[in-house]
């Protein structure tokens, strides 16, 4: 990481407390892209990857310390990306927190679970958050575009594919 | 308690009855309605079975099942499956524990289906500790897996007869699954949500965390029956005695995810024998949580005082006056050095004398 790790839980922090107007610009990327679509197929996913990637790393990498696991859920997490977990966690807090809050593994770090689970109560006022239960890690997608797999997956599932 | 169905030969599964995922006993005990004890079986650090023995026949008649644990605390000792393997074949019913930390979904299915092929009916699905807090800091941690994407893996080859990959399985695995808890770790109002998201992931029994407040477990548990998950899930509250006053500071300071109130550290300091204080608060303990709507059973987990289990599931009154299954033969009274098949192979201390 370039810059510090104190900066970078400042901005995880800042990020599941914007977790609604984040999730806001998602959503509204998300349509963009879905409009997009067509081109993109044009264009060539494989092509478009790299930077795409390239793209998320920057932004996510920016806002959310995002570790580029191609297969983001930080819709499900209140903004807060699991990855950071160092045991990788994608379902929930393990036992270990401490009771300030902050992580078993790594003292000084506000346990990424305790940050998702303030986010996604932001989020969510009708559902329990966090209940989704995700598969485990692709790890032939680390490093790949998370919203065109996304975008993709989206037009596949909806039967109008070209 | 022996069934009437009992195996002739005490490693051989029993039936599986009707509505029953599994052929083990804990399963047996829990859905009739049994307040189910079991105990953690610590694992040697020696490749002797004798060793094995010698560990589960303190808990003969005390207990429904044991928990092999699976390099608790990032700490390197015999495995779950060796334990487990050794142990049904005596007829007893063993809870295995796989953690995520070491091994990926191709080594933990095929583990899952050794085990069942032994004679393990019940598997407890962790995520396990950090290799940080072990004494192979060094290692590499894998959390290929979490405990959420096992338990839904263990029940789709189990219900799907298929591996995670699609692949079809001859023979499933038929086990009773489980999963840890902790209602005693932040942020304490997900915890019952968290409960409720293992159950969807596949848990039928949780056994949880050490329980030292009895306060935040109350609060807990009132939230689990409110939204209906003890009806669900079978509830095994975790128990254990503290050596003395001073190794409760050192856990709360050291261990993760174990919270200990001051007021357990105050009457620890204040008793004459520390010892026996832990031993009389983890009764009581027990007889709180007993009290609690919704819990099914106790987990004792006695690290380096299991030979007190017995004591404290006696005194507790836990059992009601009901005997779990104990092996014929009274192991604990064996010849353990001669006669067993492991001594035969073990070169005796004169042997090794001799060649150097």
């Amino acid at each position: 990481m370039v810059v510090g790790s104190a900066f970078m839980y400042k901005m995880r922090k800042w990020s599941v407390r914007h977790a609604r107007s984040l999730k806001r610009v998602y959503t509204a990327l998300e349509s963009v892209l879905m409009f997009c679509e067509p081109l993109l197929r044009r264009l060539g996913y494989a092509r478009l990857d790299k930077p795409f990637a390239r793209i998320e790393s920057l932004t996510k990498g920016l806002l959310l310390d995002s570790q580029n696991c191609g297969q983001c859920i930080v819709g499900f997490t209140g903004l807060s990306c699991p990855m950071n977990c160092p045991k990788k966690l994608r379902n929930g807090p393990c036992g270990g927190v401490r009771a300030d809050g902050n992580c078993e593994v790594e003292p000084d770090m506000p346990c990424v679970w305790v940050l998702a689970w303030e986010g996604a109560t932001r989020l969510d006022d009708e559902h329990i958050p966090l209940q989704t239960v995700q598969p485990p890690v692709d790890h032939q997608l680390i490093g790949r575009s998370a919203w065109l797999r996304e975008v993709r997956i989206k037009v596949e599932s909806s039967g109008h594919a070209i | 308690m022996q069934f009437e169905d009992e195996p002739v030969t005490p490693g051989d599964p029993l039936p599986i009855r009707p509505g029953h995922s599994s052929f083990g006993r804990l399963e047996r005990v829990l859905r009739s309605g049994g307040f189910a004890v079991t105990a953690e079986i610590a694992p040697p650090d020696s490749a002797n079975p004798a060793d094995v023995y010698k560990r589960a026949a303190l808990f003969d008649g005390y207990v429904d099942a044991m928990n092999a644990t699976d390099g608790s605390g990032a700490n390197c000792h015999m495995s779950s499956v060796g334990m487990c393997s050794l142990l049904t074949r005596r007829g007893y019913a063993m809870v295995m524990q796989v953690s995520a930390r070491d091994r990926n979904r191709i080594a933990i299915q095929g583990d899952v289906l050794g085990a069942a092929a032994m004679g393990v009916a019940s598997i407890l699905c962790l995520t396990g500790d950090g290799v940080d807090v072990g004494d192979h800091p060094q290692a590499r941690p894998v959390f290929d897996l979490d405990c959420m994407s096992m338990l839904n893996m263990i029940r789709h080859m189990r219900d799907e007869s298929r591996f995670l990959s699609g692949r079809e399985l001859t023979e499933p695995p038929r086990v009773f699954l489980g999963a840890a808890a902790n209602p005693f770790a932040p942020p304490l109002d997900y915890r019952p949500h968290r409960l409720a998201k293992k159950v969807s992931a596949g848990a039928q029994f949780v056994q949880t965390q050490y329980c030292f407040d009895i306060e935040i477990f109350r609060r807990y548990m009132d939230a689990v029956r409110d939204a209906g998950t003890h009806e669900k899930v079978f509830i095994l509250a975790g128990v254990g005695p503290l050596a003395s006053a001073r190794s409760a500071e050192w856990i709360r300071g050291n261990v993760p995810g174990i919270h200990i109130p001051d007021a357990i550290i105050r009457r620890l300091k204040s008793a004459r024998n520390q010892k026996q204080e832990g031993i009389d608060i983890c009764i009581d303990m027990i007889r709180q949580i007993r009290e609690i709507q919704g819990v099914h059973g106790i987990h004792i987990m006695a690290y380096r005082q299991e030979h007190r289990v017995a004591e404290i599931v006696e005194r507790s009154g836990v059992l009601g006056g009901r005997m779990p299954w104990r092996p014929a033969v009274d192991w604990k009274n064996a010849e353990w050095d001669q006669g067993h098949p492991a001594a035969a192979h073990t070169p005796g201390r004169q042997e090794l004398e001799k060649v150097s």
